[in-house]
């Protein structure tokens, strides 16, 4: 008797447990299609109203608060958003690949706990002590250095971003690496390989997929993050003609004027167009990556 | 989606009724008298809201039993609920025109008093190496104005050695900025805008702090914010006038260009208790609030 009963239990519960579990994998990918819908919607109506989208691409003056007319072009907002991610992921890519391959196979044991530590401390600084940094000490140092009229500029924002994607590119690359199995190392170095071949011919052809994940995640970090770039690059809206020159990013100009917009009101809305793009931004490096990896496992198996 | 709304809205609505739920519990014991207490009605100038509140927070400590409730809105929409009545005192940053004077009369039954209880006064200022002394509006409003012609501190006949690139680097706020709002409207005009690529800091401290740090720079912000690595300079009105130093003296005087005072109207004669605050916020303690956002002190002939 009992024994049925728990069977009856256990029978009712599967599917609830299934389905909990299922609502949990599900919500992932209804939050983002909500937070998605959200933001479109608060733009929508100035998009599919007063805006002119051709004109909001390629006009460089953000002027939302002109007493002459209000004007929103992003050009120059985009144009900064690429130059300083650009000049982070060339500096933050190389440089946390090479720490990833250091750290997975150059290094003394001891040292690599250490190194490690050390450099996931980093990843664990928060955006604001970066943008402060950029702000208080990189600033003068790049006066100093470049002779440029001011310090929070590109090459600032560049190294901040590139500073603050370089513990996660280096860790994931790390694990890539680690995930490549001995016998790979072991037949390399049986073959006479020197210790840069085996890195160079075997195990980066082979952790290729986790490497260029990590690449990206690092540089994902670069195009969404806000408060450092805020500080550090100096917020001026203009087409950068130097690495010297100060810009202002797209997710800088939403964390600064959207607290004190009205609710609803045409700079509102043209914000969250702003949001839209950035989303849209980030969904197309997203699919490329995909695809690209994608592209290389395709070649690898075939 | 009409049962999400409903769920929202209810959601909102405790939200609320938590929050004020919350409100008298912070003034301590006294919360009984403060929901049969007096209610000072306050609305205007956005440039003022900060202070306004600051004021009204302070005075909760003082008479607890008297609540202040802020707004703003703008000067207008001040002026324009004194007029219709729904207000006991309007901040405003600019004075009350003749008409609405006699508007606010006729329906209060006695002329609004005014009250300066502060001075917003802006210091132009450049690092602490920049030879320049002293410009005039004329030649800020080249620097920063739409279409200005300055770009080099040569252009001005500066010598700026400790800036090699001889650019101009403009340190402004952001466009949210009241700061920003009057800079724009008393140096390049009513109707203008800046040039874009200035460099836009979001805190009044901030622009010191950027213009202490770059050789470069030059920087507006309140009078309170100049500190040691700026220099102020003298403004004149149009080149070849004699030019005014930034001083508590100037600003009261009205012999410094880019100051105005900040006023209370009231609706008619004040009650009472209107007048215990106005004139709780002329005494020290008040005005050390006003100081420390960053104003002027009222001249201490409104007292």
């Amino acid at each position: 008797m009992r024994q049925t009963l728990s069977n009856r239990l256990g029978v009712a519960a599967e599917p609830i447990i299934e389905w909990t579990i299922r609502l949990c994998g599900w919500s992932a990918i209804f939050f983002v299609f909500a937070i998605f819908f959200f933001v479109f919607r608060e733009g929508a109506p100035f998009l599919f109203g007063k805006l002119d989208i051709v004109e909001f691409l390629t006009n460089v003056n953000w002027r939302p608060d002109s007493r002459i007319k209000a004007q929103y072009g992003v050009l120059a907002l985009i144009t900064g958003t690429a130059a300083v991610t650009a000049l982070a992921a060339l500096i933050a890519v190389p440089a946390g690949l090479g720490a990833a391959v250091f750290v997975s196979e150059f290094c003394p044991r001891r040292l690599r706990e250490v190194l490690k530590i050390v450099i996931e401390l980093l990843a664990a600084i928060p955006s604001v002590v970066w943008g402060f940094i950029g702000y208080m000490v990189l600033n003068p140092l790049i006066i100093w250095a470049t002779g440029a009229p001011i310090g929070i500029n590109i090459l600032n924002g560049g190294i901040i971003l590139a500073l603050m994607s370089v513990p996660i590119i280096m860790s994931m690359g790390e694990d890539a690496l680690r995930a490549v199995p001995d016998t790979y190392r072991e037949a390399a170095i049986a073959l006479g390989a020197s210790r840069w071949q085996l890195v160079y011919k075997v195990l980066m052809p082979a952790a290729k997929n986790g490497l260029l994940a990590a690449a990206l995640l690092g540089i994902g970090r670069s195009v969404g993050e806000t408060m450092a770039v805020l500080m550090a690059t100096g917020h001026s809206i203009q087409i950068p003609g130097s690495l010297l020159d100060p810009v202002r990013t797209l997710t800088a100009t939403i964390a600064a004027e959207l607290g004190e917009t009205v609710e609803g009101g045409d700079h509102y809305r043209a914000l969250f167009v702003i949001g839209t793009l950035l989303m849209l931004m980030s969904l197309i490096v997203n699919v490329t990556a995909d695809l690209v990896v994608k592209g290389v496992r395709g070649k690898q198996n075939g | 989606m009409s049962s999400v709304r409903t769920l929202l809205s209810l959601a909102l609505v405790a939200g609320t009724v938590a929050c004020s739920g919350g409100k008298p519990a912070e003034s301590g014991g006294s919360a009984a008298p403060a929901t049969s207490g007096v209610v000072i009605r306050l609305t205007g100038s956005d440039t003022m809201v900060n202070l306004n509140q600051a004021w009204a927070e302070n005075y909760k400590t003082v008479k607890p039993d008297v609540s202040v409730q802020v707004a703003g809105g703008g000067s207008g929409v001040g002026i324009a609920g004194l007029i219709d009545g729904i207000l006991d005192i309007a901040a405003s940053s600019r004075k009350m025109e003749p008409e609405e004077i006699a508007k606010a009369t006729k329906e209060a039954g006695a002329a609004p008093q005014e009250i300066v209880v502060g001075m917003d006064a802006l210091a132009v200022f450049v690092n602490k190496d920049n030879p320049l002394k002293e410009i005039s509006i004329e030649d800020l409003a080249q620097i920063y104005g739409d279409g200005g012609k300055y770009t080099k501190w040569s252009q001005l006949g500066v010598k700026n050695t400790a800036c090699s690139a001889d650019e101009i680097i403009r340190v402004s706020r952001q466009n949210n900025s009241g700061t920003y709002a009057y800079f724009r409207e008393a140096v390049l005009g009513r109707t203008a805008d800046f040039k874009l690529g200035s460099v836009d800091q979001s805190g009044s401290k901030d622009v010191a702090e950027l213009v202490t740090r770059t050789p470069c720079a030059i920087g507006y912000s309140g009078m309170a914010y100049v500190s040691p690595g700026v220099h102020a300079l003298k403004i004149s009105k149009k080149t070849g006038e004699p030019a005014i130093a930034p001083t508590v003296e100037s600003a009261l005087s009205g012999e410094y260009p880019i100051a105005r005072p900040l006023y209370f109207y009231t609706h008619g004669k004040p009650s009472a208790q209107a007048q215990a605050f106005i004139d709780w916020t002329l005494s020290e303690p008040g005005q050390k609030i006003l100081q420390d956002i960053g104003y002027v002190p009222a001249p201490k002939a409104s007292k």
